[in-house]
């Protein structure tokens, strides 16, 4: 497919332009694709990711540095879980596939472990497609360990890196995602599990795309396997996590992506991210994108400090939850609200005002009613 | 989130001070509470760092783990740990006074009062923060089907004498934190976040810092700056001034300072176990001394900050009058602890790992119960509370305007007095809606009959049903008189006790049949088998 | 009704057939229990009186365990309509006016608060709640549990030792039971005390036979397809009736006001959608809140006339015929009023939860996401809307704000994923923008000015 026009020009030299003259774009990664979907609405995040461009790299030279680091205890960890799971040539891991989401096809003896070594990320996508086919049709059980898979985004390629596919007997196909926080009695943390079927989601749909080029057309499983350490120990356990709802919404938000056009083209002329320009210039130029900042951001966006200090000098009431909008219709700012409620601005007939002048009359009254408790006068 | 809630956030916002969202306190705080600071290391799932724990504020016990990978160091954490927690139970433990309780009496199925022991006080645990709670969970889980040399000789790795039953009591504070308005086991930034609201959202009112920063600013700062600066700010080192509350840790502390220490106390501990001779061996036990120092220094300097901050947030909440309806749910949680108390000593197995069917249809109703209770006491006990509720078309505060005296028909007419309410509030009144106000603690029902005036006008009448008294005319006050200003609520103020379930041995064939089916889990529970790299 | 001229059954005979076999089951078959699916207006409380007249009838006492009072009075009243003979009893709490005084007038239905006053009756009847408290009496071999998907866990726990054998009947796309405590921890138990009752049940009797009824009698065939696809997406079902089988007749023509103009599209389509322009607005939009009143009160005044199967002539659409549904309560109340304004006393006006079970010619829906600066789960929940959108036999009026497809969109997607728990399709969301797409084919724009 031709990449799309705009204003003459191609979508990618404009989003290059954006990034700034000889940065390359930050590669999208599965984790990224499914942090979509945490604030949709967002056309700040929805470009600067689109475009490639390296949110903390633009956070820091914001002057609100992302405050995501990782333990190094926690990294080692992870690695060395990752080892033991993959370990004898993935005979545990071939195993739990079975167990959890194969019973009946005939247990591994031993699985094909395929070398899926390439050069570059196309090299390696093409070598990953070439042996997927190739497990498809062999009827065993086989493992590729970090294949390459691609994934159309707004007309360029994103690469990703599962931990892990399986190919089954019957030719289908289960993404195995490797975590290193623990199943307790076969329970897990609920955000992180939701956080790992988001991600491997994203596979699903890169896997899709591949099987949908063969000639046999073989099935990605809905169900993927989500491994963890069991209990307090560093062995392997497993559960079947069926990601059709997060890959249903994943799969709408990456058709909205088309919106980076849109919203590249509402930017002033010359409107430039690359974070070695002056600090004024940037957030200039971030302030022209629109952001719906929600406390939710903080755990899901590099540049939520920055967007949480501009939501509240705005005095946005979304700064402090996007639930307290509900009650308030129209009103936005913190600033509204309250003269609405202490009756200096506001229509009374309007049906928002007269719920926040009443609230706030129930409020006053109960505080001068403790009030007068505590000075010892009785209540009227 | 009410709308007087929301007010309060953006008046906070307004003011820079975080405003009041309760007027009295809505949970009991021990005389004498034992605070818990734990930190854990980073990916080893619940692998314990260190702690600092004690009732005294000024003379907290720093417990450390110097190399959490190490089973021997985490046990001996785990049984100064014990050795610390447990004597603070047993203290409550021993102390009783008489008291009755309805149980059902064997041969004859009757309902019989019997006189049992009722624990005079109870043990409060203290957190800072939610994942707190979940940690002495996690603790609880990890140590209570451990196995001691004394109970099973051939176990390998047999965990120090006192740490199952630790575990068991770890358990019993972390499921009774899951009842509302229990006072057992507290988060710090629950309880401060349930009496204030902040000019922050309630995902940074997680941070313990950031919280104390909105309610009580040093100095003349704002909130808003305080609290930024009890977030993010750090020192030339690239620290945190103010520590996370735990027990995850900040990234920059483990990589920087901590991983370090460990490396050098992994270090000097092979040296020690390489040493050669006696003389050398003393130098090496020096340097291993020092390098633990070190991380015990590291800890401390992560905790206390925290520890104090949980003090500092105490004696805030210490400044509020206690509510009318705290110390009633605390002798729910005295009950609570004085049944563990009894199952433990009448050597009952640890608590299962999974509910049965029936144990968790018993929470969940006794949990639904005491949240509708919960609701409604903070309502009645504080005018804040109510104004929700009000705001909500759940109660109504008004004036009587008038009172015409009625009677219910029948051969034994009793009073039925039509009164007339006066209110700017919009209840959800339907036809013969039963509303309830307070009439010397107890709850006297009413009828809502209809209005005097237009449809959801101001003018309410009401019909009230009971409590006063046997005879044909009311007993005195039981009636509100013209002028009296009254308080009713659409919600009850008592709970009524459920249906009881069958017991766990009569579970249904629709629940999977009773516990020693084949696919239930076989009681009592085995230990965890200790595997080569365990985390707790 | 034409005979359809595929070979697929006609509705009455699938119908027939679907009852056949679940009587069967019921009467002869040799497991403990039988789930029946059944769709809206398919027919429950017909093959719920049925299945216990056919009981008794073959000499097999039987209890009925229902979750409201109004539907245990509901189930009473049907069965003395059938069988005007059959001794009943209603067992019911000691509060105030614990039933339905129309039941004073049954002969042959007895009441009591106890269940022994009523041992030997060859039907008895009461909520689940009432009957957690019954103890001591030797089990009944029969039960019929109805709203069984409505009913939580822990209920069925407290009284599945009442029977031996049961009947479970109920709608799975209705509204799921709920806790108000966070009930997380036992999530992914087969026994979760919080899920349904069903749930539960087939957790741990796989190999029960489990039915469903194929047609719903109360859909006319321009919902059935949207309600079937975008509610029940493994179990379909069909309309018992075609295009054409019922018609909406004004006598009054259109004044070209919006609200006549949607009642009119929804007389002819089945469905209609009244937008008003995009703006955040409190629960109680009152222009919402107004232009849904301005509806009914047009939809009285105009004469309305439906001609349907049941009978011969067009039946007047009167205000018994006609229900509001709203999501809040407070949305009611408002609703309540506005209409009180406009000297309408007599249409129901409730929220979803209470219109579960309950059926009209038209409905008029305030949308659950009108006006909404946000989603929440409560908002979305599929039952919820499945509700609203399946009470009509007619035709169903949305009134909502414009942009909720945007809001949905824009909806944060981050829902934690209990390890265990079977997902639940159709998703809400999902659900939602299915039927925002039929409704816009179904579109009047109007703005409150007009």
């Amino acid at each position: 497919m031709p990449p799309p026009r705009t204003r003459g020009r191609a979508l990618g030299p404009r989003l290059a332009e954006l990034r700034g003259p000889e940065v390359p774009p930050k590669a999208l990664d599965a984790r990224a694709l499914a942090a979509l979907a945490a604030n949709p609405g967002c056309r700040r995040r929805a470009l600067l990711d689109g475009a490639g461009v390296n949110k903390t790299a633009l956070a820091s030279a914001l002057g609100s540095p992302s405050a995501f680091g990782m333990s190094q205890f926690a990294f080692m960890r992870g690695n060395a879980f990752e080892a033991r799971v993959k370990a004898d040539g993935g005979a545990e891991l071939l195993r739990l596939v079975h167990e959890k989401l194969d019973p009946s096809a005939e247990p591994p003896a031993e699985g094909a472990v395929p070398d899926l070594a390439a050069i570059g990320p196309q090299g390696r996508a093409a070598r990953t497609a070439l042996a997927l086919r190739e497990a498809s049709a062999s009827g065993g059980w086989t493992l590729l360990d970090h294949p390459m898979l691609v994934l159309d985004v707004a007309g360029s390629p994103a690469f990703l890196e599962p931990d892990a596919v399986v190919v089954h007997p019957d030719g289908s196909w289960t993404v195995v995602e490797i975590k290193s926080f623990p199943m307790l009695d076969g329970s897990a943390d609920p955000a992180k599990v939701g956080a790992a079927a988001r991600q491997s989601a994203v596979y699903v749909l890169a896997l899709e795309e591949v099987a949908v080029r063969l000639d046999s057309a073989p099935e990605v499983r809905h169900q993927v396997l989500l491994v963890c350490p069991k209990d307090f120990t560093n062995l392997p356990t497993a559960a079947a996590v069926d990601v059709r709802k997060q890959r249903a919404v994943t799969r709408r938000q990456l058709a909205r992506l088309t919106r980076v056009e849109e919203i590249a083209d509402s930017l002033p002329e010359g409107t430039c991210f690359a974070p070695d320009l002056p600090r004024e210039e940037l957030t200039a130029a971030v302030g022209a994108l629109p952001a719906t900042y929600a406390p939710e951001c903080l755990a899901a966006c590099e540049l939520a400090f920055h967007c949480r200090s501009r939501s509240r000098e705005e005095g946005a009431v979304t700064s402090l939850g996007r639930s307290l909008r509900a009650e308030l219709g129209g009103l936005t700012t913190v600033e509204d609200v309250l003269a609405a409620a202490h009756g200096t601005a506001g229509d009374p007939g309007d049906a928002t005002v007269a719920a926040l002048r009443r609230a706030a009359d129930l409020r006053a009254e109960a505080l001068g009613e403790a009030a007068a408790r505590r000075e010892g006068t009785p209540c009227p | 989130m009410s709308l007087i809630a929301t007010l309060s956030r953006l008046e906070a916002v307004r003011t820079g001070r975080a405003q009041a969202v309760a007027t009295v306190r809505h949970r009991h705080l021990s005389e004498r509470p034992l605070v818990l600071v734990p930190l854990t290391t980073a990916g080893e799932a619940g692998a314990p760092l260190g702690a600092l724990v004690g009732t005294d504020r000024d003379a907290p016990r720093l417990l450390v783990v110097p190399q959490p990978r190490d089973r021997d160091l985490r046990f001996a954490f785990l049984a100064e740990l014990a050795d610390i927690v447990l004597p603070y139970v047993d203290a409550y433990a021993e102390v009783v006074e008489a008291a009755e309780r309805s149980e059902t009496d064997p041969e004859s199925g009757k309902r019989v009062k019997v006189e049992v022991d009722l624990c005079a006080d109870a043990p409060q645990l203290i957190v800072p923060s939610r994942t707190g709670i979940d940690f002495v969970r996690l603790l609880g889980r990890a140590m209570r089907f451990r196995r001691t040399a004394e109970q099973d000789p051939e176990a390998p790795h047999p965990a120090p004498p006192r740490v199952p039953l630790l575990g068991r009591w770890l358990t019993h504070f972390g499921e009774r934190a899951r009842v509302p308005g229990s006072s057992l086991l507290l988060a710090l930034t629950d309880l401060l976040a349930r009496h204030w609201a902040t000019g922050q959202s309630s995902v940074e009112d997680q941070h313990l810092g950031a919280l104390l920063a909105w309610i009580d600013p040093p100095g003349g700062e704002s909130g808003d700056a305080a609290a930024r600066r009890a977030e993010l700010a750090r020192d030339a080192d690239g620290q945190l001034l103010c520590p996370p509350a735990g027990p995850a840790t900040d990234p920059a502390f483990d990589n920087k300072l901590l991983a370090p220490a460990i490396e050098r106390y992994d270090r000097a501990r092979a040296a020690l176990a390489a040493s050669e001779d006696g003389l050398e061996a003393d130098d090496r036990l020096g340097d291993l001394t020092a390098a633990e120092q070190e991380i015990r220094a590291l800890v401390e300097s992560r905790t206390r900050p925290t520890w104090d901050a949980v003090w500092r947030g105490l004696d805030l909440l210490r400044e509020l009058p206690e509510g009318a309806h705290v110390a009633d749910r605390w002798t729910r949680d005295r009950w609570s602890f004085t049944s563990h108390r009894d199952r433990i000593s009448a050597g009952e197995p640890p608590q299962p790992r999974r509910d049965d069917a029936v144990t968790a249809a018993n929470k969940l109703a006794t949990r639904e119960r005491e949240q509708a209770r919960l609701d409604a006491q903070e309502a009645l006990d504080d005018p804040l509370v109510m104004a929700g509720r009000r705001l909500a078309g759940e109660a109504f505060a008004g004036e009587v305007t008038e009172v015409v005296m009625a009677y219910s028909e029948g051969r034994r007419p009793s009073p039925r007095p039509l009164v007339t309410v006066r209110t700017e509030d919009r209840p959800h009144l339907g036809e013969r809606t039963k509303v309830y106000r307070s009439l010397g603690g107890k709850p006297q029902a009413a009828e809502f009959v209809g209005y005097d005036g237009p449809e959801g006008g101001d003018l309410l009448v009401l019909r009230i049903v009971d409590k006063m008294g046997r005879g044909k005319e009311p007993e005195e006050g039981s009636v509100p008189q013209k002028g009296d200003p009254v308080c009713f609520t659409l919600f009850e103020h008592d709970q009524r006790g459920g249906a009881k379930l069958p017991d766990p041995e009569e579970t249904p064939w629709t629940h999977g049949g009773p516990p020693g089916e084949p696919d239930a889990v076989p009681l009592p529970e085995q230990p965890d088998p200790p595997t080569e790299e365990d985390t707790l | 009704m034409t005979a359809p001229a595929s070979p697929v059954l006609n509705p009455g005979a699938a119908a027939a057939r679907a009852t056949d076999a679940i009587l069967r089951d019921t009467l002869h078959g040799t497991h403990r229990g039988v789930v029946v699916d059944s769709p809206p207006g398919a027919g429950k409380s017909t093959l719920v009186v049925r299945a216990a007249l056919e009981l008794a009838s073959a000499g097999r006492p039987l209890m009925i365990i229902a979750q409201t009072n109004a539907q245990v009075d509901d189930l009473v009243l049907r069965l003395a309509e059938k069988d005007a003979e059959l001794p009943v009893g209603r067992l019911h709490s000691s509060d105030t006016d614990p039933y339905d005084k129309a039941l004073d007038d049954l002969p042959n239905v007895r009441k009591s608060t106890k269940a022994a006053d009523l041992a030997g009756l060859d039907v008895v009847i009461s909520t689940a709640a009432k009957w957690a408290h019954v103890k001591g009496v030797e089990p009944w071999r029969h039960a019929i549990v109805d709203e069984a998907y409505q009913m939580r866990s822990d209920a069925l726990l407290a009284v599945a030792g009442l029977f031996e054998r049961a009947l479970f009947v109920g709608d799975p796309g209705q509204l799921d039971p709920f806790a108000i405590v966070g009930s997380e921890q036992w999530a992914g138990l087969s026994y979760d005390p919080s899920a349904s009752a069903v749930t539960t049940l087939l957790a741990h009797n796989r190999e029960l036979p489990q039915h469903r009824l194929p047609v719903s009698w109360r859909l006319p065939a321009s919902a059935a397809p949207l309600v079937s696809s975008a509610f029940y997406p493994y179990t379909p079902f069909r309309s018992g009736t075609d295009h054409g089988d019922r018609r909406l007749a004004f006598a009054v023509p259109s004044d070209g006001s919006g609200a006549d103009r949607v009642i009119d599209e929804a007389a002819g389509a089945g469905w209609g959608l009244l937008e008003l322009p995009a703006r955040h607005t409190p629960r109680t939009d009152p222009e919402a809140v107004r232009a849904v009143a301005q509806v009914v009160r047009r939809l009285l005044d105009r004469g309305g006339a439906a001609t349907s199967e049941r009978s011969e002539e067009p039946v007047p659409l009167t205000a018994d015929r006609i229900a509001v549904g709203t999501a809040h309560r407070d949305q009611a109340a408002s609703v309540r009023s506005a209409l009180a304004a406009l000297g309408v006393t007599d249409v129901v006006v409730d929220t979803a939860n209470r219109l579960q079970g309950r059926e009209y010619d038209v409905t008029v829906v305030l949308h659950p996401l009108s006006g909404r600066p946000d989603a929440t789960a409560f908002h979305l929940e599929t039952g919820r809307l499945c509700v609203l959108a399946s009470r009509h036999r007619h035709a169903c009026i949305v009134v909502c704000r414009a942009g909720v497809s945007e809001l949905l969109d824009d909806h944060p997607s981050t829902e934690p994923v209990q390890l265990g728990v079977t997902v639940k399709f159709p998703d809400g969301w999902e659900a939602n923008h299915a039927v925002l797409a039929t409704l816009a084919e179904h579109r009047v724009a109007w703005r409150p000015s007009d």
